[in-house]
Order: structure tokens, then sequence, then C-alpha cells
């Protein structure tokens, strides 16, 4: 790791244009970690022009070229994951355990598998077929992508973003988070490594405003968010009535729902899984579950007999099963909505267990007695809490879980197969887990109903988001 | 750390000799309907969340003290077996011995808990192990098929009783079990703990061996295990090691989760045995792992816990003097048997 670093333009490492730096901090002990610089509008042009430049080349390239590179990337990834794994830990305070066995094997499906589609374009269901064949119009690029991603996957939706959009014949601007650059930064000695062109990809550092100044610049042809439903809106409303493409993918409060009937010590792997998984930084955490009354007590027994053998702690152990949050202002939030919840009346419970005394951290909470009315129960907290409600007849079930300005994802655990199907049915959600949760593939779209946002990300419906079709 | 050999097991808390069923849970076994009832409203069991969990479980790190720790703890686990055709009374003798002190240039090395024979075999080893406190497991009951009528099972054990064996593993008819028959296994599994009564009242061990590689899945190994675990066993155990597919971390997960379910509903503990195939020290690590964060402390005895393994005990030996000298020794350097 270097102590200080600078943008990715054009192939090479450059100082950025302004003064100002930020820093990236441990969030496990709170201490710095790295300088990098604050992209200013000249620097975002920069990168956009040198993407721009790229483009007619790396478009005209056969896809089966194309696919070279992703493979190539793809399988450097592979060789690179422990020191990614390990950056990607320090860097986000997530553990180690996650980063290596879920994260990076991840990263690398995503590139090999849209590597695969580089070549087989015209055959991904978006030619303008004909009953008499294609009418010889294929789907095209679009041009230079503007990428922003968030700060709880870095590596994960650096590769959701850049796969699909370099498969395509796209080339890439992004813009990693400003607490989580530092493997964004690797990656791009990555693309180095593996000899791709000179511009196809250019990473821009720094906070909001860098990435306000990237989805506004007039030389973005799609603009890709993940992030929170706020800065999503406000990009939406710039860029409404252009011509840009967008794809956002927002904020979530996924409903969890176990039926009485459910496989009940699986299902609390699941709510664990749903919920601390990644400290429950996730879009599309199963922060809300239901339970049948029937089984209420139970659940929640089994559930906090659970919690109590979670491991908090330095995110570096592999025994580590929650590790730190985030940043302090994440921290402070998921702390002014836990204290909501208490002083609306739910139950509040954590295990015993010793938190670190330097860094950012939060035990895994549960609320019991949510009402649907309580802040805990409607605002995405992003962070390890949990709300439990409770359900009497399926109907209800659905309701409440439909229940939400968001849409993202949901679970059903049940037991019979034909309640599964309904239940999915009903969900307003763009991913239904059943008897499962929070599990990933490069071949399934990902993306949510309402405020949760459009656009879909991975399989086959991913390339469409980066194509003229 | 268990450097002694382990006490015996204290006597189920519910139960006597004779009876325990109804003690434990009144009525299950009222007719074959209602056992069939209650077997099946227990949760069913996912089996992808289930390998999942298993899996997670055993990417735990274990590392210097607690792995000198938990290889001592599996080496006074283990029932070291010896379950073929060609058994000597001298095989058995020599196993015995190797039981009492697993490595003979090593005193701290504890005993293993016990040495698992076949009744003709329980009396040689009875009078091997006498005074070492390792005990004498002997399988019964027509082993490993379960293929006898009732009065053969009887015969069988009491035989390996009277010999004096201190645990008698028994294997349940697996055909009556997959026809819906249960009642006919609970009553068999309480007529076997009846002969497993000695004339002075004492009664010797009862493992319950499934087979879980025939049961034909998962919701049938809960179901076995609460069965089992109903009509009076003291441990529950896997398999017999004869078949296909023997012991296997979510198999043993699933009997772990029934054994914690079991003691929540009815305040009795009851051990668990995964057997066969079990035969490296990282292996028997993993399960130790799944004992503790499922079931905690309780279990991680050789009370509660036992590896039914033959070939397992020279790998804990090798990994141990590893973690001694700081080198790696070789299979010469432990005892065939």
């Amino acid at each position: 790791m270097a102590s200080r670093y600078g943008h990715f333009i054009n192939g090479e490492a450059v100082e950025g244009s302004g003064r100002e730096t930020l820093t990236t901090v441990d969030p496990a002990t709170g201490l710095p970690l790295a300088e990098f610089a604050q992209g200013t509008a000249k620097d975002v042009d920069r990168a956009v022009r040198a993407a721009r430049a790229a483009f007619p080349d790396w478009s005209g390239l056969p896809g089966a070229e194309r696919a070279k590179y992703l493979f190539r990337i793809a399988r450097i990834i592979q060789e690179r994951s422990r020191e990614l794994a390990v950056l990607e830990s320090i860097d986000n305070g997530k553990p180690i355990r996650e980063t290596r066995d879920v994260d990076l094997p991840l990263v690398a499906a995503h590139f090999f598998y849209y590597a695969g589609w580089a070549d087989k374009l015209e055959y991904a269901g978006f030619g303008r077929s004909t009953t008499a064949g294609t009418s010889g119009a294929g789907p095209r690029p679009l041009g230079v992508a503007a990428q922003v991603i968030p700060w709880n996957f870095p590596l994960l939706m650096l590769a959701w973003k850049i796969a699909p959009a370099l498969a395509t014949g796209n080339t890439v601007v992004l813009k990693p988070a400003e607490t989580t650059p530092l493997t964004a930064l690797r990656f791009a000695e990555i693309c180095r490594q593996a000899g791709l062109p000179r511009g196809v990809v250019n990473i821009v550092t720094g906070d909001g405003r860098t990435g306000a100044a990237l989805t506004a610049h007039p030389g973005v042809d799609k603009v890709a968010f993940t992030g929170s439903t706020e800065v999503g809106r406000s990009i939406a409303r710039s860029l409404a009535g252009s011509r840009v493409r967008l794809s956002l993918e927002l904020g979530g409060k996924a409903a969890n729902i176990v039926y009485d009937d459910a496989p009940i010590d699986q299902a609390v792997e699941g709510i664990v899984d749903g919920i601390f998984f990644n400290q429950g930084q996730v879009c599309c955490a199963g922060s809300r579950l239901l339970v049948q009354e029937s089984v209420h007590d139970e659940v929640m027994e089994a559930l906090k007999r659970r919690m109590a053998t979670l491991r908090v702690g330095d995110p570096l152990d592999k025994n580590t099963d929650v590790g730190a949050i985030n940043s302090a202002a994440q921290l402070a939030r998921i702390r002014e909505l836990a204290d909501a919840g208490e002083a609306e009346g739910a139950q509040r419970w954590s295990p015993d267990c010793e938190l670190p005394a330097t860094g950012y951290w939060f035990a895994p909470t549960v609320f019991t007695g949510v009402s649907a009315t309580h802040r805990i129960a409607r605002e995405e907290i992003f962070g390890p809490v949990l709300s439990v409600l409770t359900f009497r007849t399926p109907e209800e079930a659905v309701a409440k879980a439909n229940n939400t300005p968001y849409g993202l994802s949901a679970g059903v655990w049940t037991e019979k197969g034909s309640r599964i199907l309904w239940t999915a049915a009903r969900l307003r959600a763009g991913v239904v887990w059943s008897n499962t949760f929070n599990k990933f593939d490069p071949t399934s779209p990902f993306g949510g109903y309402k405020e949760s946002g459009y656009g879909r990300e991975g399989g086959r419906h991913g390339l469409e988001a980066y194509l003229d079709v | 750390m268990p450097s002694t050999p382990p006490a015996a097991p204290p006597p189920p808390a519910t139960a006597t000799a004779a009876g325990p069923g109804p003690a434990r849970l009144a009525g299950v076994a009222a007719s074959d309907a209602a056992l069939r009832r209650f077997l099946h409203g227990l949760p069913g069991v996912d089996a992808v969340g289930l390998h999942a969990r298993a899996a997670a479980l055993g990417t735990r790190s274990i590392k210097a003290s607690a792995k000198a720790y938990a290889i001592d703890l599996a080496i006074s686990m283990i029932d070291l077996t010896t379950l073929e055709g060609a058994d000597t009374p001298g095989k058995v003798r020599s196993l015995c011995a190797k039981a009492r002190r697993p490595d003979p240039g090593d005193p701290s090395v504890p005993s293993t808990a016990a040495v698992c024979v076949y009744p003709d075999l329980a009396a040689t080893a009875r009078a091997a192990l006498t005074g070492s406190g390792v005990r004498v497991a002997a399988v019964a009951t027509a082993f490993p098929s379960g293929r006898a009528g009732l009065a053969v099972k009887l015969a069988d054990t009491a035989e390996a009783v009277a010999a004096g064996a201190d645990e008698v593993d028994m294997v349940i008819d697996r055909g009556a079990f997959l026809s819906g028959r249960y009642l006919e296994v609970f009553e068999t599994i309480q007529a076997v703990r009846a002969a497993c009564v000695r004339p002075d009242g004492s009664a010797a061990h009862l493992k319950v061996i499934f087979e879980t590689g025939e049961l034909g899945g998962y919701d049938n190994v809960r179901r076995a295990g609460w069965l089992a675990m109903a009509a009076g066993a003291d441990f529950i155990k896997t398999s017999t090691g004869k078949v296909a597919v023997n012991a296997t971390p979510p198999v043993t997960l699933v009997l772990l989760e029934a054994v914690r379910d079991f003691r929540a509903a009815t305040g009795v503990q009851i051990g668990v045995k995964p057997a066969g195939g079990i035969r490296t020290s990282k292996d028997a690590l993993k399960y130790l792992v799944l004992v503790n964060e499922t079931l905690g402390d309780d279990w991680l005895s050789p009370d509660w816990f036992r590896f039914g393994a033959s070939s397992l005990l020279n790998d804990l030996l090798m990994q141990r003097q590893k973690l001694t000298t700081g080198r790696y020794s070789g299979p010469d350097y432990v005892t065939v048997d």
C-alpha cells in the first residue's frame, strides 16, 4: 500500500489537479491508511476524454478479443485474490472470511461470466430479429460509461459495473467511494498487468463532489450508480430529459418472511446471514424479519442463541464473523436509528460481546415488538440491526412485506413449495430468495422496484444497460 | 485438557433402565400414528442451508494452543474401533494396549475413550482394559445390517453385556424405519435398552446407530434422532462405517441440533458419535468446531461426544508430535495398531 495515491487516467497513475486530498482510514482502528486525491472537474474531464478517445478502438475490437482481456483480468484477480481480500478487509472493515470466501470469488466470477458474453452479444436476445432472420442491426455499445460505486462491496461493485461495460464495448470512468478507494486503485494496476489498452478503464477518486462532476459530465453516454436513494434521486433529476442512459441501484429494507413450517435451524442461519453479513451494510439486507406468530418465540430463542455465538472483532482474524462499521458517519447513523427504536418502544437485545476500544463498532442487535410505524421498520439502517415483526396469515405477510417505499429483495422460508411460489409472485422485490438469503451469482440479474432503483445488473439482463438495443 | 481417562458418563437424568420413553416425552409413542405425527411435525431440514453452515464452520482457523487442546480432546473422544471379520483376540489386545497408551513415547497423551469390538471379543477387550479407565464398547443387534429378529438382537446384546461391555452400539432396522414402522423401531430400542441392564441393576450405555447414509435425507436423520432419544438412547451415532457414505459434517450437524433441541424440551442430555470416514486431525477439528458452535462447552467431553474411528488416532498423534517437536514425523513414528 502506498501512502499517497492519485487517479488512474489513460493507463497511468496521475496526480490530481487540485491540492485537496482525502484520507482513507482503517475502520477497525480508526487509523489513517493512505491519502488519495479529491478529483476535480478537471480530473473528471481528463478521464472522460481519455475514455472517449479509447472508445472507437475498444468497441471496434471483435468481441472475442475483448473477451481475452476480460478473461485475463479475471485470472489475475484469482491469482491475486489473497492480496485483494486483505486490502479490501483493511480498507472496508469487513471480515477477511467474507472478502476471501464471498467477495473475491464473486469478483472473478463476474469477469469470467461477462468475458463469456463479449463475443455472443448478437445472441443475447437484443438483436432486432425478424421472422425472416435478423435485420442486420445488432446491439451496439453506448460509449463512455460513468460509474459511481458504494463502499459496502468496493471491489464487487466495481466488477458488477466494469465487467459488463467492457464486454459490451464501452469504455469506463469509475469513481470508488471516498472511504474505500484502495482496491479500485489496485484494480487499476491489474488493468495494466493485463495489458488493457489505455483509457478503456479510468478511475477517479474523490467524494460526492467528484461523483456529481462525473455523472453530470456532458461527455458521458451512460451513468450507472449504486448507493443511497437520496443521491440516486438527485442524479436522476440532473439527467432527466437528456439522452444519457441511467441505471440506479439504491436502498432497500428487505422483508425476510419466516412461515411456521420453515426449516428453523436453516432459517436462523438465513436471518443471521441476511442482517449480519457485512455488518448489515448491504442494500438487500434482510433487515425486517417477519415471523409467523405461532413460531415467534421459538425462532427468537434460536436466533438469540445463534447471535450469542457471533464473533465480533478484528476483521483480519480469520474466525471473525462480524467486523467493523465502515465509517464514523455510518456508525453515528446506526446509533441514531437504534436509539430511535428504543425510544419508540421496541425491545432491544444484543448478545454480551466486548467491542474493541478503538475503531467503529456496533454489536449485532435485534429489536422485538417492532410495529410497522416505527422508524426502524421503515428506514434503511444499513447496519447490524434487525427489526422483528409478526404476522398471522400469508396475506398479512405479503401486505407487510410490500409496505415499504423500497423493493430490492425479500426472503421466504417455508418447506412448502406452493407457498414459496404464492408468496414470491406477490412480493414487489427485484430478488426473492427462498430458504436462503444473500446469495449472489453473476448469471442472476439484480435490481430493484420502487425507490430501490431501476435497471438490472448481472446476467443477460445486465448487458442491456450497456447496449443500444 | 483431559489427560485423565474419561469419567463414566452419568446416568440419564430421568431414565430408569427399563422404561425411559414415556418419562422423556409423554405420549409420543402411544401408537404408531402418534409417533409418526410427532416425528413428521419436527421442523424440516433444508439441505442447501445445512451444507452451507457445515462448510462455513469448516473454515474456522484453529491454531497453536487451541489446536493442542483440541487434539488431546479428540484423542480422549475416540472409540478406537476394529470391526472386521478377521478380528482376533491378539489384534484386539494390541488395540487395547494402544487405547491405554496411544503414544508409547509420550505418557502425556490421554487414553482414548473406548475400544469398540464385536460382542464375541468384548471379554478379551474387558480383560485387556481392566483398570485402565478405557471403556469397552461392543456393537450388537445384528450389526451392521440390523436385519434379524428381536430375539437374536436381544441375545446379541445380552452376550455383549455379560462379556463386560460398558457400552452397547446398536443399529436400527433401516427397513422398518423407511417403511414407516416407527413404533417397531422405538420398541426395539426400548427392548435393547432393557437388555443392557446387568444383574446388579446397572446398565450398559446405549448408543443407537442410524446408518444415516441409508436413511434417504436429512429430515429422516432428524426424525431418527428424536425417535432414538425418546426411546431411551444415551448416545446417537451416525453410522456403522460399513457403507459408502458414513459420517459427514452436515449429518452430524443435524444430530447435534437434535440433541440440543431435545435437551431444551426434556432436560435430558444425549451424546453424539459420528463414525466412519473421519481420518485426519483436520477433519476431527472440524467436528469439534461443529460441536462447540452448536452446543457449546457442555458437549465438549468424551462423555457427550465420541469419534468412531480407527485410523484417526495415528494422524492425531502425528499432529501432536509435530506441535511438540516442531517437526513432522511420519507413519513409522506411531504404532500401526
